[in-house]
């Protein structure tokens, strides 16, 4: 399989104000590996506020100005360079946003998806749309049909890889359910789809793999099917959050994530961690085990 | 002591009823879990119940007479999104004494640190906040906890804490739990009774 | 950018702004009446470096004469707009967290002020109080609420239907309690950017009117009177007795209006991140 995208030791950093005059610089992404495959979705889990996002936006090439990027990102191998972003943005790398507010309330629907006829056409016949909703303007839509229509509108550059950042919040199971079906099959047509989600049920019943996010970074890329049984998962943070889910123990981990602009050194999960020691000091870097990727100095 | 609901009626327009004569009960230490497809008005009568909202016509009861509508209310709503239920201008500690003033050791029992009650809502994680109003949420005047999918915006880690915590108190006390949520696995863990609202 | 990001740049405007409005409004109130006596020695002079605005007819220099006038019209125009603001907050507070018919009430009376054109109004007002220098500062007070009173009662509307409010009710707190605690000290940004923004409204009805002769009388020293009184002799080519009061007059109205959005800039928590 291809890799369509390649993120390799990404940081990211802010600069923010810090009382009312005086600046500093937060990290709210390091070390961060994740690749996306033709034909495969891929999963991003972590909780909600911890920088998920801003990987979808480092990706795209929207961070505001603030922002400082390090590390390599490589686009079918090449650099993926703020002029290929642009070039790629809205036709073979493509985002489906958070919110209908993504939409432009003042055009019609059918002119947002595309400009060519046949491609609305053909995008409403695969999602189940009628014809005339493509007349409507994005308020008249029920919450389902905006959905179909941003992924429409996602596919209509015919894209390489669709990013999805927390497509289900605000959607019952069922609808959850078939938005996660519609990623299932743009990837099964062929592209890579990068699912970035706080929901770690729906990720491992969706996703082929899911990249565990800690704190900015990815802590273990495992199979989805690895989740089936804590002993399959490498790193410590991934068996804590198979012991916490409901199915499997609902027995919590003592602690917290740490701060983007409070973080530790060396591994990030060391604080938490039973396994911890001296090596920890140093941040572990992302190595192979078992078909997947982890970065811990005791993963075995 | 009961919570009812008895015989609600509600809709936000004239015409169709999201809620249409539906009654329910939750009794001193029972943990009920409230479960329906989206849009059957699991949210609403969780707000009719907390005395938020008042129905076309049915009433909500504790112990058989109206919710009072001064003073703490008896019943307090938990809801999904705490950054929404906090004043962003307002420190935590503060916002915690507009409710009730809880001891260090209780503060403690819920994983609150006392450092947080200096803090601005913006200034902590979502999961940290919805900790914090859930301790908010527990008075001692509190006799029913109405969670509205206080925990589907966080991780696994943090929900199993947040309801460990949660439920230690409500067993303690004997205070009532309405678990309003979409996660069947949740609710098998957590409530010991599931009423389906939506499709009879 | 180090040393000076755009907030303290802000900061900076901002300060530089205010301490020039102080300058001429102490310039006015701490220059001698007698800087403003007859002398027929020097009437009618051109500008120079002895007299940069030149001199009046009465051989008054006109440069004491413009840094009067401007600091009476920031004293009225302070007067008018801090009353106009204070009535506006009242009335859009009362509007937003009161009962429905309050509502109704004041929007009704919006609709009736906004239907009505400010000049004449404030000419009614003015009459109707005796002229001078109270009856103007009621006529801007009274006329000049209107936007901002809907600024507060939508902003506070929102407020109101937050979620953080409800859970205060269900804790025990009065809606009294409620509104002074959790809805007030939200509206102080639209507050202060509101009646700065009124300032610039009030000193420029306040010298219109006053040229228009419903204002100020005309032994005041202000800038209505200069500007109507220089049109006598506009004909003859004394073009600077309007030309550099009426340019200050422009310049302290912009002065007052970038005070008043950089203020907005600051305070504004969308923008703080900038």
């Amino acid at each position: 399989m291809t890799n369509v995208l390649e993120v390799k030791n990404l940081s990211l950093s802010f600069r923010m104000y810090d009382g009312a005059f005086s600046r500093r610089t937060v990290r709210v992404i390091s070390n961060l590996n994740v690749t996306a495959r033709e034909g495969e979705v891929i999963a991003v889990a972590g909780s909600s506020g911890s920088g998920k996002s801003l990987l979808a936006h480092a990706i795209l090439g929207i961070l505001p100005k603030n922002a400082s990027l390090d590390g390599e990102m490589a686009w079918f191998g090449r650099p993926l360079t703020a002029n290929l972003q642009k070039r790629l943005r809205g036709r073979e790398l493509a985002l489906v946003p958070q919110s209908v507010t993504h939409l432009d309330p003042l055009i019609r629907v059918g002119k947002q998806i595309s400009r060519d006829k046949a491609t609305v056409a053909r995008l409403f016949d695969r999602y189940h749309l009628e014809a005339g909703v493509a007349r409507l303007f994005p308020h008249e839509l029920s919450g389902g049909m905006t959905r179909r229509v941003m992924i429409s509108a996602a596919l209509a550059g015919e894209p390489k890889l669709v990013i999805a950042d927390e497509p289900t919040p605000g959607l019952s199971p069922h609808l959850a359910e078939h938005a996660m079906k519609h990623f299932r099959e743009i990837a099964d047509s062929g592209a890579a789809v990068m699912l970035i989600t706080h929901d770690l049920s729906l990720a491992i019943r969706f996703a082929d793999r899911v990249a565990v996010f800690y704190a900015g970074t990815t802590v273990e890329t495992a199979a989805a099917a690895d989740f089936a049984d804590t002993a399959l998962l490498r790193h410590p943070y991934s068996k804590a959050l198979w012991a916490a889910m409901p199915q499997n123990g609902f027995t919590p981990t003592a602690g917290a994530q740490p701060y983007a602009g409070d973080l530790p050194e060396g591994c990030l999960y060391a604080p938490r961690c039973g396994l911890r020691s001296a090596e920890c000091a140093e941040a572990p870097p992302s190595r192979a085990l078992r078909g997947g990727e982890v970065s811990c100095f005791h993963a075995s | 002591m009961l919570l009812e609901a008895r015989d609600i009626v509600f809709g936000y327009e004239r015409g169709k009823a999201v809620l249409d004569g539906v009654s329910l009960s939750v009794e001193a230490g029972g943990r009920v879990a409230l479960v329906g497809p989206s849009g059957c008005g699991k949210s609403t009568l969780a707000r009719i119940l907390a005395g938020y909202l008042k129905p076309r016509s049915g009433e909500a009861l504790i112990d058989g007479s109206p919710l009072p509508k001064r003073g703490f209310c008896p019943v307090q709503l938990i809801y999904q999104h705490p950054e929404k239920a906090l004043n962003p201008r307002w420190k935590l500690g503060r916002a915690l004494a507009e409710a009730w003033r809880p001891d260090d050791r209780f503060l403690e029992a819920m994983g609150v640190e006392k450092a947080w009650l200096d803090r601005y809502p913006a200034e902590l994680s979502g999961g940290e906040l919805q900790r914090f109003c859930v301790t908010r949420a527990l008075g001692p005047e509190t006799r029913f906890v109405i969670a509205d999918e206080i925990s589907s915006m966080l991780d696994v880690i943090t929900q199993a804490q947040i309801w460990e915590a949660l439920l230690d108190v409500a067993e303690k006390r004997g205070l009532g739990l309405l678990a309003v949520t979409h996660d069947a696995e949740l609710a098998r863990r957590v409530c010991s009774r599931t009423v389906r609202l939506g499709d009879g | 950018m180090r040393g000076l990001n755009r907030r303290a740049a802000a900061a900076m405007t901002a300060a530089a702004a205010f301490a020039l409005i102080v300058a001429i409004y102490a310039g006015g109130a701490l220059l001698p009446d007698t800087a403003l006596a007859a002398d027929f020695s020097q009437k009618g002079l051109p500008p120079s470096w002895a007299h940069p605005f030149g001199t009046d007819f009465l051989g008054r220099d006109m440069l004491v004469r413009t840094v009067k006038g401007l600091s009476l019209s920031l004293t009225v125009g302070a007067a008018a707009s801090t009353a106009s603001a204070l009535i506006a907050l009242a009335v859009g507070m009362a509007a937003a967290m009161g009962r429905r018919w309050v509502d109704h009430g004041v929007n009704w009376l919006i609709d009736l002020f906004m239907s009505v054109p400010h000049t004449v109004l404030i000419i009614l007002i003015s009459i109707a109080l005796s002229r001078g220098a109270t009856g103007l500062m009621a006529g801007i007070a009274l006329t000049h609420w209107v936007s901002l009173a809907r600024v507060i009662r939508g902003e506070a509307l929102q407020i109101r239907s937050e979620q953080y409010i409800a859970a205060s009710r269900r804790f025990g707190r009065s809606p009294l309690w409620v509104a002074r605690n959790h809805v007030l000290p939200h509206m102080a940004p639209q507050f202060l950017v509101g009646l700065v923004l009124l300032f610039p409204h009030a000193v420029m009805h306040e010298s219109g009117l006053t040229f228009l002769g419903f204002g100020l009388p005309p032994e005041q020293p202000a800038i209505g009177i200069i500007l109507s009184e220089s049109m006598r002799y506009i004909s003859s080519g004394a073009l600077w007795l309007a030309f550099f009061p009426g340019a200050s007059l422009v310049a302290l109205v912009l002065l007052i209006d970038k005070l008043g959005n950089t203020a907005r800039h600051l305070l504004e928590p969308k923008e703080a991140q900038l």
